[in-house]
């Protein structure tokens, strides 16, 4: 085994796999940038719909907005398995220089497909069109060609991955990390075809998006989390271990079947509307789980946490999770209230409250972590320079901002389900009688405020990320397994 | 350390995970089969492409609780009526453009897509074109000058040129109201359709 992973934690130059999870890390930041700014575009265009009217339409913008956060999360998710690999394999990754040549495959295909977004925009109604240019498919918008270029790229990850727990050594996380990669990139096939009956294409659209966010990426981001939990506080890896599968025998409990709640109104079988709610009304369960797992494991630990910025945002996706997915999806999963709901800022709401607290939070827990390192391992706890005043703003800015923007987007969605539902049977003349109530665009403006905060807060994020612990000498904070 | 309690032990939750997981993956399987089944083009919930040929209602059913489409008398499209064929291939045109034109990131279509402009699952059955004699025109002639035919309904919001063709602007039509021939199990609540006349 070679010395240079025996010990990860010692200081020195990066390891290879490292070094490739930092390429990813940065990639992940610059569309996290790009999603915001997008998002603020947008969420402009409602206030001030002839900004940028017949240049850069809000399908374009709205695209790019969310295109880049997608990416963004894989992005992060692949570089923050590539940080874990060696240290949970305890060897070197078996070929760093594929790893680095697949990073700038995949990093080219994402800017050629952006620049295609932005320039050529939309295409004649032929499959060339779908080929080349964009798929007309929210979240999976980008064309065939590049979802082969992913499928590629992501297989090539995977050998990676799944070679270096080979060469080294397996562990309870690394096989439902491995066995979760396999179902994450099979099902993507499933979004690559073409039919001209809406309800095929949207019954199998739902197979990779419901199946990524609501089972293989919340399964994927246990593994991180229960991993992060070894080595931010300690954690004993026995009792992390046994919550990950009680976590995956939760979350694919319910998650699997909980697709049935996209099957309400799609042309689908009736039975979807009791497989769905049922179902789908358990998915908070698991995130309870991880909740209590991660604030009991911290707590245990009385706090003592080496990496203070990123066991906060641990917890912060911990809670984020919770009630972003959970109580936010719960509120509107039932068919009864669903129907009202369904395909109003309601669903944005959750979304932008879901996404974050799911998944972004937690892939900038595991850039602090790889920031320790970075820095040679020196101290990240209670007590730095300036008190830390730029995490903890950072954190909180863009927390409170996603939070704001959440309730705003809530109060518009209540609003628009009841008019335009309710009251005006869902006809475009009652659509509209909705986007112009009082509450509905008070939301658009709140929306628009905390979308400001936000903004702040990724500024800062950055600044805290280039600057943090720079001038730091003491070494990082011993870790001693929790008492009794 | 035998302490551990055997419904905590790492044990058994390993073998949970593995078996939860596989019972979920099989009835889902199941259970696709059958649903693939009923919404093939043809079936009962979703009608064949050439439905385009008749006229489509959206009515309360007092069995089910909620609107149902109804499948009318024959009204062809356009003046043509198609066979099969020629029906899936203006419905596939159709398709193929509102994809091509990123439709779904301001539309949702089923519920489905981007908030920034209506849902367009009933367009087809939607009051706003006033009198079902005139509306395959209109539809036709805003797809192909949505920027002159605004219809923002004050909000100032409008449909972009998108350079549709007037091949397209049909295709598009002809999705639309195939589309509203789904059974959605009553979604959109409560829509009040187009007056049409009824033949049956």
């Amino acid at each position: 085994m070679n010395s240079a992973t025996t010990n990860v934690a010692a200081a020195g130059p990066l390891t290879a796999g490292q070094r490739v999870a930092m390429h990813y890390f940065v990639a992940a930041m610059v569309l996290f940038f790009a999603q915001i700014l997008f998002g603020m575009i947008s969420g402009m265009q409602y206030l001030m719909p002839d900004l940028f009217y017949n240049v850069l339409d809000f399908n374009v913008t709205r695209m790019v907005h969310i295109n880049a956060m997608v990416v963004w999360l894989l992005f992060g998710f692949m570089g923050s398995v590539y940080w874990l690999v060696e240290d949970e394999a305890g060897t070197d990754l078996v070929s760093s220089k594929l790893a680095i040549i697949n990073f700038w495959i995949l990093t080219t295909a994402v800017a050629l497909v952006v620049v295609v977004y932005l320039f050529v925009q939309v295409g004649p109604g032929e499959l060339k069109s779908i080929w080349l240019i964009n798929e007309g498919r929210e979240y999976i918008e980008a064309p065939r060609w590049a979802d082969i270029g992913i499928v590629f790229c992501v297989l090539v990850f995977f050998y990676n991955i799944a070679a270096t727990f080979m060469k080294g050594r397996w562990s309870g996380i690394s096989g439902v990390l491995v066995l979760d990669l396999v179902a994450l990139a099979g099902l993507y096939l499933a979004g690559m075809y073409f039919t001209p009956n809406i309800s095929v294409d949207q019954h199998w659209w739902w197979w990779v998006i419901h199946l990524w966010v609501e089972a293989t990426w919340e399964v994927l981001v246990g593994c991180i989390m229960a991993w992060g939990l070894i080595k931010t506080l300690g954690a004993s890896r026995k009792v992390v271990t046994t919550w990950l599968y009680i976590e995956v025998a939760l979350m694919f409990g319910s998650g699997i079947l909980g697709l049935g709640h996209h099957y309400f109104w799609i042309g689908t079988p009736e039975y979807w509307l009791t497989i769905g709610g049922f179902f789908s009304a358990l998915e908070p369960i698991p995130l309870v789980a991880m909740v209590v797992h991660a604030v009991y494991d911290s707590g245990r630990h009385g706090f003592k946490s080496s990496n203070h910025p990123a066991l906060a945002w641990l917890i912060a996706h911990a809670f984020g999770n919770f009630f972003g997915a959970g109580v936010w999806g719960f509120m509107h999963t039932l068919p009864q209230i669903n129907l009202y709901t369904h395909g109003t800022q309601w669903t944005s709401s959750h979304g932008h409250l879901a996404f974050f607290g799911a998944y972004a939070t937690i892939i900038i827990a595991m850039i602090y972590i790889a920031l320790q390192r970075v820095r040679g391992n020196v101290w990240m706890s209670a007590g730095l320079a300036d008190n830390g005043w730029k995490w903890k703003w950072s954190l909180g800015l863009l927390n409170g901002g996603v939070l704001g923007m959440t309730m705003a987007l809530l109060v518009a969605g209540y609003d628009q389900s009841f008019i335009e539902r309710a009251l005006e049977g869902s006809t475009w003349s009652g659509y509209f009688l909705a986007q112009q109530s009082k509450w509905f665009i008070q939301g658009m403006h709140w929306r628009m405020v905390f979308g400001a905060m936000m903004s702040m807060g990724i500024v800062l994020l950055f600044w805290d990320m280039l600057t943090i612990s720079r001038t730091e000498t003491r070494p990082v904070q011993e870790l001693s397994p929790a008492p009794g | 350390m035998n302490d551990v309690p055997w419904w905590s032990s790492e044990s058994l939750w390993r073998k949970m995970a593995i078996w939860v997981t596989a019972v979920m993956a099989v009835v889902l399987i199941l259970l696709t089969f059958d649903t693939v089944r009923q919404i093939t083009a043809g079936g009962e919930r979703v009608p064949a492409y050439s439905v385009i040929n008749q006229k489509i209602y959206f009515e309360y059913n007092d069995e089910r609780g909620y609107q149902v489409p109804r499948i009318g008398e024959p009204a062809a499209l356009f003046g043509n009526t198609h066979d099969e064929e020629s029906a899936e291939a203006l419905v596939t045109l159709g398709k193929l453009t509102v994809q091509a034109k990123n439709c779904m990131n301001c539309h949702t279509l089923l519920g489905n897509g981007a908030y920034y402009a209506p849902d367009l699952t009933k367009a087809w059955l939607d009051p706003g074109w006033v009198h079902e004699d005139q509306r395959e025109q209109m539809m036709v002639e805003f797809l192909l000058d949505p920027e002159k035919n605004a219809r923002t309904f004050g909000t100032g919001r409008r449909m972009p040129n998108l350079g549709i063709t007037e091949a397209e602007a049909r295709g598009i039509v002809a999705f639309l109201k195939w589309m509203s021939s789904i059974d959605t199990n009553g979604f959109p609540r409560g829509f009040t359709p187009l007056d049409q006349e009824d033949g049956a």
